[in-house]
């Protein structure tokens, strides 16, 4: 077999040819249906991987927005004195310039842009930009399917994105402000039109932004699960599946199960607000007059948002967990460590996530007994997450790592899992809680473990399958400028909130200066703000570094640059629609056969030797 | 070589009606939250009671006869024969849209016995829940209406294409009316 390694494209090329199938694709003529205008090929496309295309960029142009919303409210927090006149151009009335001269930034709009920020990176950037992206491209590539079960839907779920992004973007230039109650919505903020500005118009956008959203999704989710179950290649048995396409089904199924969820709690919210039912409303004295609303619960919509809203942040790190194990696994030369234990904690993860959303309620007013059960699933969870650093470490751990970029993010991505999941620990007890709710703790705690860490799954996956993308490399020394800086400005941003929560200083408050136990954090504020425009910065690199290597990066000169062992990298360098020249190939061992024999790495369309046994995590 | 690949069939069920029924679970799912809703609430107090009317039992059994008809023309597709078939698809329209008049009834006879969509919740639930569920089965009539178009103007003939969008429709059809039952029961026995 000594062949392989030393001609690995022309034996490839046999080899699939041998023992791929033929499924007729390249009989019918396709070619017109899905490239060959403009179009349908960079429109309208029903390619998956051009949707995965499009969902990425679509996913950067909301980061970026997103980011400089919060570079916005950030630089309010840590330079509340200073003149914002300067980005009236932009803001425009959302800046007051006062008789000196001296512009401040206007306090509902500064909720305006906390809400934003949450709705946007949540649900554009770190769903459909993470999960749309990589499930798009790599459940088809991996699996050796020549597309999505259904293209048509795909589009569809690409478009109906685009759309919701549309109204959402559209909302911000409202003359009354975007939406502002939080991403949450709680009502009566976002059930009532006349609560705050942006409750009216704003919130009616957002609202009709997400419930496309949710179609999309759930059209995605659909393609996902169906694809992931009926079009796997011969011998792609579950259990030799890569743990992306796991992370990517489990994903998908919670994505389906919960977003109609979502959908439930909007609508009863729309009828509140529309045609004046009492879902959510109870008695309200609001602006000098009494509302006809009789008996709602606000809790009612609680439970119905955090029913979504829990499983949403693993909606969100599984796929960047599933990117990571793969990541590593093939940066450093060895098998993913209990590749069935991850497995296994991915499923028990998913299902956890359905029973402990009241977590996010204890300070609501629900019953402190329930809530004890909520305390103890939520603390289970560390289980499984333990069990997945665990096995990213024993990974790692003797492994002969190759330092490149995606594997540096694939390793900060575990390191600040850690951290961040630590605090987890603190804040799932109801009982520290009471005291750690609703303060910068919580901030810190989310953006390390669901926020920068997701980024860093995400990063360690647009590094690695950008060859497969673009059939060119990004720029190695720009992408470990952007690593180091990000990692150190992360922590830099977020740690020292853990401070500032611990001593109480409350989430989404737009000044503390009449607050005097909170004085003696102005430094800090002002060192959160300048790390912030750093690592923001830092992306900006990283999308120069993005679109530059799509024109005039380093051209991939092999089919397999990395020496994977997955399915994607048997296609040609540039793969049309189909994805295989000829046969697709047939799957004959797991993924992770690193090392194994004396052989650096065996791909999965290699046959067993005679007197191999297959290899099983 | 061709011939020492093992050609298994692993698709044991059509890719398309695969990704129906997971749509169906989510729509189950959206369902599932409005009655939950439903049973946190009603523990909450201030919950008037009243009965349903009788109209919403008519167009049950109108959804169920709808079922039925379908399901048999699908039976005579299968055997050729072109009168029965068209003609059940036919009925199988007309019960559908029935339904959704008797649905339509059923709520000006809430509204005549003073449930109002904003008296109470208890009310509320029952005009969005049902209003929700009639919004699929306009998406269901679509799914009909088509399929009663494609009876009337294509040739009579068996094909596994024309089996498998039979097949979906009436999939879809089946689970709009037994989501609709257990809506009902969920409704009267509470």
């Amino acid at each position: 077999m000594a062949s392989v390694t030393v001609q690995p494209k022309t034996t490839d090329d046999i080899l699939i040819e041998e023992l791929g199938y033929d499924d007729h694709f390249h009989e019918h003529h396709h070619g017109d249906k899905y490239q060959s205008g403009f179009i349908s090929k960079y429109v309208f496309s029903m390619d998956h991987k051009m949707i995965a295309k499009q969902f990425l960029i679509t996913g950067m142009f909301w980061a970026v927005i997103g980011a400089l919303m919060s570079l916005v409210f950030r630089l309010q927090l840590g330079f509340p004195q200073e003149d914002m006149a300067w980005i009236k151009p932009i803001l425009g009335q959302w800046i007051t310039v006062n008789d000196a001269g001296i512009g401040s930034l206007d306090p509902n709009f500064y909720y305006a842009l906390v809400t934003m920020h949450g709705t946007i990176l949540v649900f554009f950037v770190l769903t459909a930009g993470l999960s749309g992206t990589f499930s798009n491209l790599l459940i088809p590539l991996q699996l050796g399917a020549r597309d999505m079960a259904s293209p048509m839907l795909n589009m569809m779920s690409y478009w109906f994105f685009f759309l919701s992004g549309l109204i959402m973007f559209f909302s911000l230039f409202l003359s009354t402000g975007p939406f502002s109650g939080g991403w949450t919505a709680y009502p009566p903020l976002s059930a009532l039109p006349q609560a705050s500005s942006g409750s009216g118009a704003g919130m009616t956008l957002w609202t009709f932004s997400l419930v496309f959203f949710v179609v999309s999704v759930l059209l995605g989710g659909i393609n996902y699960i169906t694809t992931v179950l009926n079009l796997r290649t011969q011998g792609m048995s579950l259990w030799r599946m890569p743990l992306t396409i796991w992370t990517f089904f489990v994903t998908a199924i919670l994505g389906l199960l919960s977003f109609p969820v979502l959908v439930s709690a909007f609508f009863l919210m729309i009828c509140d607000r529309e045609l004046g039912t009492s879902f959510y409303l109870s008695e309200i004295f609001i602006g000098g007059e009494a509302l006809d609303h009789v008996g709602g619960s606000p809790i009612l919509y609680q439970h119905l948002f955090w029913f979504l809203g829990h499983p949403e942040v693993y909606i969100i790190i599984l796929p960047a967990m599933g990117i990571v194990s793969e990541v590593l696994s093939v940066h450093s030369r060895k098998p993913i460590f209990g590749y069935k234990a991850m497995v296994y904690s991915v499923l028990a993860i998913g299902f956890l996530a359905f029973i402990v959303w009241a977590h996010h309620m204890f300070m609501s007013g629900v019953n402190p007994f329930i809530s004890n059960f909520f305390v103890l699933f939520t603390l289970i969870i560390a289980v499984p997450s333990a069990v997945k650093v665990f096995n990213w470490i024993t990974t790692l751990y003797g492994g002969n790592i190759r330092f490149t970029v995606p594997a540096l993010f694939g390793i900060g991505f575990v390191s600040l899992f850690i951290s961040g999941g630590l605090t987890g620990i603190f804040l799932g007890n109801s009982a520290i809680d009471i005291f750690m709710h609703d303060t910068y703790f919580v901030v810190a705690h989310f953006h390390i473990v669901m926020g920068v860490a997701a980024f860093f799954g995400m990063y360690a996956g647009v590094y690695h399958w950008f060859p497969k993308m673009y059939g060119r490399f990004m720029n190695a020394t720009l992408g470990k400028i952007h690593f180091w800086g990000t990692l150190i400005g992360a922590y830099a941003i977020f740690w020292p909130m853990h401070y500032l929560g611990m001593a109480g200083v409350p989430r989404r408050y737009y000044k503390f200066d009449t607050f005097d136990s909170f004085s003696h954090f102005a430094d800090m504020n002002k060192f959160i703000t300048v790390a912030a425009v750093i690592v923001f910065a830092l992306q900006v690199l990283m999308i120069i570094n993005f679109f530059y290597s799509i024109w005039f990066g380093k051209k991939v000169e092999s089919k397999n640059p990395w020496k994977a062992n997955t399915l994607e990298w048997t296609t040609p360098i540039n793969p049309g629609h189909g994805n295989w020249e000829g046969n697709i190939p047939t799957v004959q061992r797991w993924a992770y056969d690193y090392g194994k024999d004396g052989k650096d790495y065996i791909p999965q369309h290699i046959p067993l030797q005679e007197g191999e046994t297959e290899s099983h995590g | 070589m061709e011939a020492t690949i093992p050609q298994t069939k692993r698709n044991k069920i059509h890719p398309k009606k695969f990704a129906l029924w997971i749509a169906c679970a989510s729509m189950a799912m959206m369902f599932a939250a409005f009655t939950s809703a439903y049973i946190v609430r009603q523990a909450a107090g201030n919950w008037l009671e009243f009965r349903l009317p009788n109209l919403f039992y008519y167009s049950t059994a109108t959804i169920i006869l709808s079922s039925i008809t379908l399901h048999a023309s699908y039976y005579f597709f299968n055997r050729n024969n072109t009168v029965l078939y068209r003609g059940l698809l036919l009925v199988t329209l007309i019960l559908g849209l029935s339904f959704l008049v008797l649905q339509y009834q059923g709520w000006e006879a809430l509204n005549a016995i003073g449930v109002e969509l904003t008296t109470n919740p208890s009310g509320s639930f029952v005009y969005v829940i049902s209003g929700v569920h009639a919004a699929h089965i306009l998406g269901g009539l679509g799914a009909l209406i088509l399929a009663v178009i494609h009876a009337f103007i294509l040739p009579h003939k068996v094909t596994e294409a024309r089996q498998l969008r039979f097949e979906l429709t009436y999939n879809f059809w089946h689970f709009l009316g037994l989501l609709w039952i257990y809506l009902l029961l969920f409704f009267t026995l509470q």
